[in-house]
């Protein structure tokens, strides 16, 4: 696949001639929008659907450098909008709106937008904004990924900006620090990502859904601790990507999954408490069980579904590897403003190799029933089932609802949170089948969930996720790592899901404010391509494996990551008791124990912009390591420490 | 001071609009992206205001036909309303929006009813005074304006 560049011929002169694409509406708002644009100079298009302004960016890639767009539309959600454009395109989004509540306003820096412009906007306000341009450009430039809207810490193969945590981290520093030199030299390499210059334009990347499914796939093939830019680029095999634009989009996905990681911790904890029992599959930490979870109405529901963790124990003893899930208490995220359910993030440990997720999903997250009984209904009921029981977990999770078919029970109850999209909650179990069970069911037949019509708004959506939601850090990592498939292909029942899972995975590596919304996209997309394709019959050996290990730390200070190691250049978010920099006891082995289990998208029902996918709870699988002895802390976000494994299925 | 007596009286009409508040500000910003390029722009964007908001009225006032109130609702297509009319420098309008809202969030229906009876008339007496503003700038003629430098 070519990935074309347009160099724009303005840039000389830039900002004059700046792109912008103005969404809008209220025609009245667009024509003045417009009008003032143009007394900018800038070269203006306008849209008054949201819709009609994605296919603009869409179809002419490289043609925009900048997007406003209206907060309420309706055809779509205007941050919706925003995540997907800033996912899918990388372009800088600047939010508009009459009003400048202060929640609104963070929620608009949450989905990452670059400035949060009220109406009536006056013209000075605009004149500056070609700063955003300017800014992520240059960032892109400076470590080759990541976005301004990420400045954060995000250690990432690639990126040199973390602030990674202190700690053992002399052997990551320098491994970054190799890296970066690495990186420098590809720039050196890469004509045309020249170093210079704030007004040079550089060619944008767009990461279409066929482009980000490679990515995925080549992520899962080679395990999400493995996962390193320079690999990545080599399976995927895509002329002019660079590197650096795969460790920007890598390191995005990363903070995808970590949002989602969020949700998915309710449903670690849910998992844990389902499976504690059985001790022999895995350990589980902490689980907070259903006591954590929130029981929210409305938005939150799907929090709760997050809950319907899968236990990993079943799924292990399907697998002939007995793999130890390990479900971390459920870290309850801290966004306490927005209802955010806690995230229950547990850990699967699990032979990387092992096929863990073969067979039968795991969990039943059923989400749809979460959906309805608003919460936590569901979850009661799954303590239930005891270990015996686990697995399949499929008969004892799963409610009925995946009675139909598959056998997956896997619901992996995306852990779609609260936020603005309102989730109804994972609606995980779609009429048809099991919710989602795809994403435990096998990781190896994670649906592509790729392209599905509408998943490409889905994938988009996820996509959104991933971009750099500047990680608040506050959150307290527990972000699962989700694998929510950017992109969910139609749903096709041999396809891989790996690749979607990992790239959830390592999305998540983050922690970050989770954002639920997002997560909720995410898995959104995710379920509703998973609708109906859930037959994870087929189970094969996929590569998906979603090498999550991720030790979440805790972190308390704003400041930032939990102390993101990179382990091959593999994020692990080192849980650190609050406040303190943990070492990093684990050792990589240890980590190498853990499995993720990747929570499936939910299938169905949800909205392509809502919901969140059973990736999300795949991420949410994150499990917490076995090394952590001591109760995680506690935090309100999720994992305290986690080690995401990732579930690699030969 | 003007010589022409039109231009004289439009300026007065102006100055009147902003005094008693029913402009504001944010009108002056519409006069000022008005140029030689787009010499009719503040009355194309007002022409535009009063088309389409004139459909979220009605919305408006469909909605309050029905009982009990969708105070959601209604908030949301006052929140809608206001933003328009907030663009164009409708002071008084946007007041009155902004008092419709509250009596939203409080889910009073009385009120809500009372001030957008308020907002109707205010919205209709600035139509009107806008309306007569430009037939007079109209016949005025041009007028010689300093052109912003592009």
């Amino acid at each position: 696949m070519k990935v074309e560049r347009v160099i724009s011929d303005t840039m000389d002169q830039f900002p004059i001639g700046m792109r912008v694409l103005a969404v809008d509406d209220d025609p009245t708002c667009l024509l003045l929008l417009q009008t003032l644009l143009r007394r900018c100079q800038y070269n203006v298009t306008t849209t008054s659907h949201a819709i009609t302004a994605l296919k603009l960016l869409r179809d002419s890639k490289n043609e925009f450098d900048l997007v406003i767009s209206d907060v309420h539309m309706p055809d779509m959600d205007g941050f919706k909008l925003l995540e997907l454009v800033g996912l899918e395109m990388d372009l800088p989004v600047i939010m508009l709106s009459a009003n400048g509540d202060t929640k609104l306003v963070m929620k608009g820096i949450t989905h990452g937008a670059c400035d949060y412009l009220l109406k009536p906007v006056r013209i000075e306000e605009l004149r500056n904004i070609w700063q955003h341009v300017i800014r992520r450009k240059k960032l892109d430039r400076k470590d080759g990924s990541n976005s301004c809207s990420i400045d954060k810490p995000l250690i990432d193969s690639g990126d040199a900006a973390g602030t990674e945590n202190v700690d053992p981290t002399g052997k990551l520093n320098k491994k970054r620090k190799d890296q970066n030199e690495d990186e420098d030299e590809e720039h050196d390499e890469n004509g045309i990502d020249d170093e210079d210059t704030s007004t040079q334009k550089k060619p944008r990347v767009v990461w279409s859904v066929e482009l980000h499914r490679k990515f995925v796939a080549a992520v899962n093939q080679l395990g999400i601790d493995k996962a390193v830019p320079k690999k990545i680029l080599e399976l995927m095999n895509v002329e002019n990507l660079t590197r650096e634009n795969v460790a920007s989009h890598l390191q995005k996905f990363r903070l995808y999954l970590k949002r989602i990681s969020c949700v998915a911790n309710q449903q670690a904890n849910l998992a844990a408490a389902l499976g504690s029992a059985d001790a022999s599959f895995y350990r589980m930490r902490s689980l907070n069980a259903v006591g954590n979870f929130h029981t929210s109405a409305g938005p939150d529901q799907l929090h709760n579904a997050a809950f319907r963790s899968f236990l990993p124990s079943g799924v292990f003893r399907r697998f002939d590897s007995p793999q130890m899930v390990q479900l971390s208490h459920v870290q309850n995220l801290g966004n306490s403003s927005n209802n955010r359910s806690k995230l229950q993030s547990y850990l699967i440990p699990g032979n990387h190799n092992a096929n863990i997720l073969q067979g039968r999903p795991m969990m039943s997250l059923e989400l749809d029933e979460l959906q309805n009984s608003k919460g936590v209904n569901r979850i009661g009921q799954l303590p239930s089932v005891d270990n015996t029981t686990v697995y399949p977990v499929s008969g004892s999770l799963i409610d009925t609802r995946c009675s139909d078919n598959q056998h997956l029970g896997v619901t992996v109850s995306p852990l779609i949170l609260e936020g603005s999209t309102q989730l109804p909650s994972l609606h995980a179990s779609n009429s048809g089948g099991c919710i989602s069970a795809t994403g435990f069911q096998n990781w190896s037949t994670l649906p592509d969930f790729t392209s599905a019509a509408p998943a490409s708004g889905q994938l988009r959506d996820s996509k959104a996720d991933i971009q750099g939601h500047t990680s608040t850090i506050n959150c307290t990592a527990d972000q699962i790592i989700r694998c929510a498939p950017h992109e969910w292909n139609a749903p096709s029942k041999d396809s891989p899901f790996q690749s979607k899972i990992s790239s959830c995975a390592m999305n998540s590596l983050i922690p970050v404010n989770c954002d639920m919304d997002q997560l909720g996209q995410c898995l959104d997309q995710n379920n509703q391509i998973f609708n109906g394709n859930m037959s994870l019959d087929s189970v094969e050996p996929s590569n998906f494996g979603v090498p999550l290990s991720i030790k979440y730390s805790k972190v308390q200070n704003l400041a930032l990551e939990p102390s993101v190691t990179e382990k091959e250049g593999y994020l692990t978010v080192q849980p650190r008791p609050q406040g303190s920099y943990i070492n990093n006891t684990m050792e990589p082995s240890d980590i190498e124990k853990e499995e993720y289990l990747m929570v499936q998208p939910r299938p169905q029902g949800s909205y392509i912009y809502d919901d969140f996918g059973s990736l999300e709870d795949i991420a949410s699988a994150m499990l917490k390591q076995g090394q952590d002895k001591d109760e995680p802390a506690d935090c309100d976000f999720g994992c305290n420490a986690y080690s995401l494994g990732t579930c690699i299925l030969d | 001071m003007e010589r022409n007596p039109m231009r004289r009286q439009l300026q007065t009409l102006r100055k009147s609009l902003f005094d008693q508040g029913y402009l504001d500000d944010q009108f002056v910003q519409l006069e000022e992206l008005q140029d030689d390029a787009n010499p009719n722009f503040v009355e194309e964007v007002v022409t535009l205001y009063y088309r389409d908001s004139g459909r979220i009225i009605l919305n408006i006032e469909q909605a309050l036909e029905r009982k009990p109130f969708d105070f959601n609702k209604l908030d949301a297509y006052m929140h809608q309303f206001k933003g328009s009319s907030s663009s164009i420098g409708a002071k008084k309008v946007k007041a009155e929006s902004t008092l419709f809202r509250e009596y939203c969030r409080s889910r009073n229906g009385e009120g809500c009813m009372r001030t957008f009876q308020q907002l109707k008339k205010e919205y209709a007496t600035l139509r009107r005074k806008l309306e007569a503003y430009f037939q007079l700038a109209r016949q005025a003629g041009p007028v010689e304006t300093a052109c912003r430098p592009k």
